[in-house]
């Protein structure tokens, strides 16, 4: 990565860097540590000073049986959007990947979803899955009171997790035909030569082959399902019912916002961004590991 | 392609159709349910062809949602944001990768490392620094003695304040905060060759002139791409404009009116003037991602490598 031929300037660089450097000092890195400072302390939203309080911030959260739950049901919403999505997603790219005649139509299709802001995809599938109105509400001429994700909890969190799937196919989809598109046809012919049905060749050949953009994918919608559910969840659910589709961002925003307990959801920060601090690492020794090995 | 038997082929063609089925229901319901009137729209399930009240329910919603500013600030904001980061983007990453000054890789790691944290996460601390943007530099000076020093010196009493809540700035300087087009411009310069550097310096071109003269041309298929990724997701986002402004009147993005366009829970449930809302609030980035599809995609690719 050095360069052979680069420019000597003693202020020109700085000129260049500076202005960069002083946004993500200001917006990141002064409200990172900002937030360490808080979790540490105990602050009154109306002013007069905080209190180092150790760990009490991070005890009060975790002794908090609302708090597990809600890592829980962060933790069942990022496995099951991820896998319902990448699932989809390859799949498609594996068809699209034949490139049969007029495929270009349908891969352009299944970009779409990646242009929808969350919040509309979740007013739409609002619509689609109310009870009362919509599509999937017909469900409930036939068996009365079958479909409610008004009243229950399960049916509203599937509800913004398929929205959430749904979202992320477009992205998903996009690295999926890159990287299949990278393999070398030769491997899929010797494979088929072999006698290797295009099933068996999916798992055996190629499924190995885009291993580390299946698993760049699957961190980067993980992190998605902690950070993009919020526009989802305000519009679809508000984190109801009863608190039922609260994920850790809405208890975030929530308690910080609404409750105005800065010094809980500063804590409650922490912990997200130690969890997607080490996912960011993992992915990126996966991928170091990736460049050596190749 | 290798098995060219026409069943496998008719399967494919028949996935793909599933799957574009799957991709296009919501846009498809959003549309139609948009074209219908109050009656069609209640009706369980509703029906799946598009009725002809569409244009009385799009100005319904415009002026329920009050989307001509909303969208006008939608734009400042996207288009903020996008040339923003394209401007730092390039010229930092110009910075790191072409020259040599002491501390270069820790100002790299500095900027990278943001990638790590979306604002979503540290969206609480971060909305505190928007009450007053200069606060850091307040607390520096102040740590440093130099407000003591200037105030004992000429009495001036040194209070630095810059309040970015119900601002443009305020909604466009967190998301141009970040390292994602530092990061693809690094990328892209790194493929230049050191002999494109070398002959422009024999020609005496300055730094300066094979930045504007040489990189920017070259980097154009990579500024398509950030543009139209920087360009969608700035439109897209939700949760911070909602923190950064309270007078949603005056800077309120078209984003944030989904929800009040929402039917509420004992109101008509005219979800057809909703879904008209929806229809104009997707458009544009859609649009953009239609048309530029060739290089969003190569843009967002290259970005994990």
């Amino acid at each position: 990565m050095e360069r052979r031929a680069y420019y000597n300037n003693a202020m020109l660089p700085w000129l260049l860097i500076a202005p960069q450097l002083i946004l993500v000092f200001v917006f990141f890195y002064w409200p990172t540590s900002q937030a360490l400072y808080w979790a540490f302390t105990l602050e009154q939203p109306w002013g007069g000073g905080n209190s180092w309080v150790w760990f009490d911030n991070f005890l009060a959260i975790f002794r908090d049986r609302d708090y597990w739950s809600t890592v829980l049901r962060s933790g069942f919403y990022a496995i099951v959007t991820t896998g319902l999505s990448m699932f989809v997603a390859l799949i498609l790219a594996a068809f699209v990947d034949r490139s049969l005649k007029g495929t270009r139509l349908f891969q352009s299709i299944y970009v779409w979803p990646y242009a929808i802001a969350a919040p509309a995809a979740g007013v739409a599938f609002r619509f689609i899955f109310a009870p009362e109105s919509g599509l999937i509400g017909a469900v409930n001429h036939i068996w009365p009171g079958i479909w409610n994700p008004a009243t229950n909890g399960l049916h509203a969190l599937l509800m913004v997790i398929v929205c959430h799937a749904w979202l992320g196919i477009g992205y998903n989809f996009i690295f999926f035909l890159a990287a299949l598109q990278m393999i070398p046809r030769t491997i899929s012919e010797a494979g088929a030569m072999d006698g290797a049905r295009p099933f068996r060749r999916l798992i055996d050949l190629q499924l190995p082959l885009i291993a580390p953009t299946a698993f760049f994918l699957l961190i980067m919608n993980i992190i998605s399902s902690f950070t993009d559910s919020f526009g989802l969840i305000d519009t679809m659910t508000e984190g109801g019912p009863i608190g039922q589709t609260e994920v850790m961002v809405y208890k975030i925003y929530f308690d910080g916002f609404k409750g105005l307990d800065y010094s809980g959801a500063a804590a409650q920060s922490i912990v997200l961004m130690l969890l997607v601090i080490c996912l960011t690492f993992v992915q990126f020794k996966w991928v170091e590991r990736r460049v050596h090995y190749n | 392609m290798i098995e060219r038997s026409p069943v496998f082929d008719f399967l494919t063609y028949l996935a793909m159709a599933v799957g574009a089925v799957l991709v296009l229901i919501p846009f498809w319901v959003t549309f139609v349910a948009a074209s219908q009137s109050l009656q069609e729209v209640s009706r369980v399930p509703i029906s799946l062809i598009p009725s002809d009240h569409l244009w009385e329910n799009l100005q319904a919603a415009w002026q329920r949602g009050d989307l001509g500013p909303k969208l006008m600030n939608s734009f400042i904001v996207a288009i903020g944001v996008t040339v923003g980061k394209i401007v730092l983007a390039s010229i930092s990453a110009f910075a790191i990768v072409f020259f040599r000054f002491p501390m270069r890789m820790i100002c790299f790691w500095l900027i990278f490392i943001t990638l790590m944290l979306p604002l979503e996460v540290r969206i609480v601390p971060t909305y505190a620094i928007a009450a007053n943007a200069l606060l850091p530099f307040q607390v520096i000076l102040d740590t440093l003695g130099v407000s003591g020093l200037v105030n004992a010196l000429t009495g001036f009493q040194v209070s630095l304040n810059w309040n970015l809540l119900n601002s443009y700035p305020g909604l466009i300087l967190p998301l141009v905060a970040t390292a994602t087009g530092t990061f693809l411009y690094r990328q892209f310069f790194m493929t230049i060759p050191d002999e494109l550097v070398e002959a422009s310096k024999m020609d005496g071109a300055s730094p300066m002139e094979f930045f504007i003269d040489v990189l920017i041309p070259l980097s154009r298929t990579n500024m398509l791409a950030l543009a139209t990724i920087m360009f969608v997701s700035s439109w897209n986002q939700y949760l911070w404009p909602l923190l950064v402004t309270t007078d949603r009147a005056n800077f309120g993005t078209v984003v944030m009116q989904l929800k009040a366009l929402i039917p509420s829970m004992n109101g008509t449930p005219d979800w057809n003037v909703t879904m008209a809302g929806a229809l104009i609030i997707m458009l544009p980035p859609l649009l953009v991602v239609a048309f530029m599809q060739r290089w969003f995609v190569r843009g967002l690719i290259s970005r994990d490598k």
